[in-house]
């Protein structure tokens, strides 16, 4: 399959099943519900080492949130409901509750329900009040700014993460506009998120390692300077591959946003230097959702 | 078909105690039956269908031609709907756990006491000791929602300790009187000792109470995210409150009462 001159490649990529909620941030005004919505999702590219996935999923107007404020909503994903629920409320507590005129509210509210503000409220010291509202409950803490209003509760649901595909162009600045093009378009995907910064990775990853404490290594088929020293995937014009992952809350999702963002990148063409678009394919070892390129791309 | 209508054949000489006229009671019940169902009316018991001439077939939805005497509407219903037309008694929808009454007049004491949910819409005036609890129990009005577009009596909320009573007239002395949480809110003025031993809960007043008991502490003016939320809460439903989450965010704060648990709060709207 060829698409503007880009070769797309007869492989999968292979995603996992996690847990995942959504969470709407509102302030005062958009800029200070983006301080707290970016705090509360960094650090959370890979569940490697961060504990969860987490991004940004979109603005919202004043008529969307519960409180009628500007708001950000955020998707956080984990690989089992406890570490959800852990990452869930150590964020909101470390991120959300310390920013100025922040709310937090659920953005899911059908599934399992996980704590939001159930044990934030204790942050209050007994000055907490509880309020219910359209059948929900709320918390209203006493803070210095005023109260800090956050709903007890938001629901898990089963989601999918580690969707991707691989840009190869023949250099950096050219890769990195694909996945900029990418990036921006399937930023209008609902229900994904693209964790790593700013939506793209450079360092993908391969299962395991030669040493034993790793679980996963550097890619180097697809390490454009290992081209004469390992068994490359990399034809001679390849200079540089970055990946975009995608977690999304079904493989639905994140087969729309594939879709939509190796469409931008393709937009660009091989006479931008974009070659190929690949994948991350582990050999079935990484998970059971399998993302075949060329039938997202038919 | 047709909604379940009791009319009252003549004027009642005695209070009569139509709880057994629930949706709940009387579903999937032949027009005999019904009609054979035993009402408490004054010292003794008497056929529905002797007080009341019973028309249409839908027991979900049940009307009655109302009357000062008519005690216990919808007690403990669950589900459907009764619609009172012109006045009812005392004791309406007590210890409702769900479903829908509609009074399009005025009721006596004690109506949504011990309620636990539903909704309780009464577009007249509603007596004494609204959403409280029997006298000598603990616990009143436990979720659900109670809307009375005219005034209501003394002692409204009574022991409250769930869900919200929204009055668009005025309200009587010892409004919030002993809450343990829950939401009463008033446009109109209120009576004396308000929040009278109040534990926990919030009274939002649209109006500044002519005076407020000692025991409460002024907490100073604040612009509170709850209250939107809170009355965003109650749209769909027929009340002004709905209408005022755009207007109705800053508030004087007083907390209390400091002869009583002291968590409670008073919000009284400022313009």
């Amino acid at each position: 399959m060829n698409i503007n001159g880009v070769q797309i490649d007869a492989t999968f990529a292979e995603a996992f099943p996690m847990r995942a909620t959504r969470v709407i941030i509102t302030a005062q005004n958009l800029k200070w519900a983006y301080h707290a919505a970016q705090a509360m999702t960094g650090f959370a590219t890979s569940v490697i080492a961060c504990g969860c996935e987490a991004g940004i999923e979109r603005e919202l107007d004043p008529s969307e949130t519960p409180d009628g404020r500007p708001g950000i909503s955020a998707l956080i994903f984990a690989m089992g409901g406890k570490s959800l629920a852990k990452q869930v409320e150590t964020r909101a507590g470390q991120c959300v509750l310390t920013s100025p005129t922040s709310a937090l509210f659920a953005g899911i509210h059908e599934g399992e329900k996980i704590p939001l503000g159930k044990n934030l409220r204790f942050f209050g010291d007994g000055f907490q009040i509880s309020k219910r509202a359209n059948g929900k409950r709320y918390w209203r803490v006493p803070v210095m700014d005023g109260e800090f209003l956050c709903e007890d509760t938001t629901a898990m649901v089963k989601a999918v993460g580690g969707g991707n595909f691989l840009v190869l162009a023949e250099s950096q600045p050219q890769a990195l506009a694909a996945c900029e093009a990418a990036i921006e378009a399937m930023r209008k995907i609902p229900n994904v998120i693209m964790p790593f910064p700013g939506g793209v990775v450079r360092s993908g990853s391969k299962v395991g390692s030669k040493y034993k404490a790793l679980s996963a290594s550097t890619n180097d088929a697809f390490c454009p300077t290992l081209k004469g020293q390992t068994k490359t995937d990399l034809s001679p014009e390849i200079e540089s591959v970055m990946e975009i992952v995608i977690d999304g809350l079904t493989d639905e999702d994140i087969k729309k946003a594939m879709r939509v963002g190796i469409e931008a990148a393709c937009s660009l063409g091989a006479e931008n230097g974009i070659r190929r678009i690949s994948a991350g394919n582990y050999g079935g070892k990484l998970g059971p959702f399998l993302f075949h390129l060329q039938e997202i791309m038919a | 078909m047709t909604a379940l209508t009791f009319t009252l054949k003549a004027e009642l000489k005695q209070r009569v105690d139509v709880s057994p006229l629930t949706p709940d009671r009387l579903a999937d019940k032949p027009a005999g039956e019904i009609g054979a169902e035993l009402l408490q009316y004054g010292n003794r018991q008497v056929r529905a269908d002797e007080l009341f001439s019973i028309e249409g077939q839908d027991s979900d939805r049940l009307v009655f031609r109302g009357s000062r005497k008519l005690d216990y509407v919808g007690r403990g219903m669950s589900r459907g709907e009764i619609r009172v037309e012109g006045d009812a008694g005392s004791y309406l929808g007590m210890q409702l756990k769900g479903g829908r009454i509609v009074v399009d007049g005025s009721v006596d004491a004690y109506a949504a006491c011990e309620m636990k949910n539903g909704e309780i819409l009464i577009r007249g005036d509603a007596g004494d000791f609204l959403g409280a609890c029997l006298p000598g129990n603990k616990k009143g009005m436990a979720g659900g929602v109670v809307i009375v577009k005219g005034s209501a009596g003394d002692r409204v909320g009574d022991h409250l300790r769930r869900g919200a009573i929204l009055i668009e007239g005025d309200a009587g002395s010892y409004l919030g009187s002993r809450m343990t949480a829950g939401t009463i809110a008033v446009l109109g003025t209120v009576g004396d000792h308000l929040g009278y031993a109040m534990n926990r809960g919030t009274v939002l007043l649209a109006r500044k109470p002519a005076s407020l008991p000692s025991t409460f502490n002024d907490c100073g003016t604040h612009t509170l995210g709850f209250i939107p939320l809170l009355l965003r809460g109650y749209q769909g439903l027929e009340t002004r409150f709905s209408e005022m989450s755009d207007t109705l965010k800053r508030v004087r704060r007083y907390a209390g009462d400091m002869c009583a648990l002291g968590k409670g709060e008073i919000l009284v709207a400022v313009r």
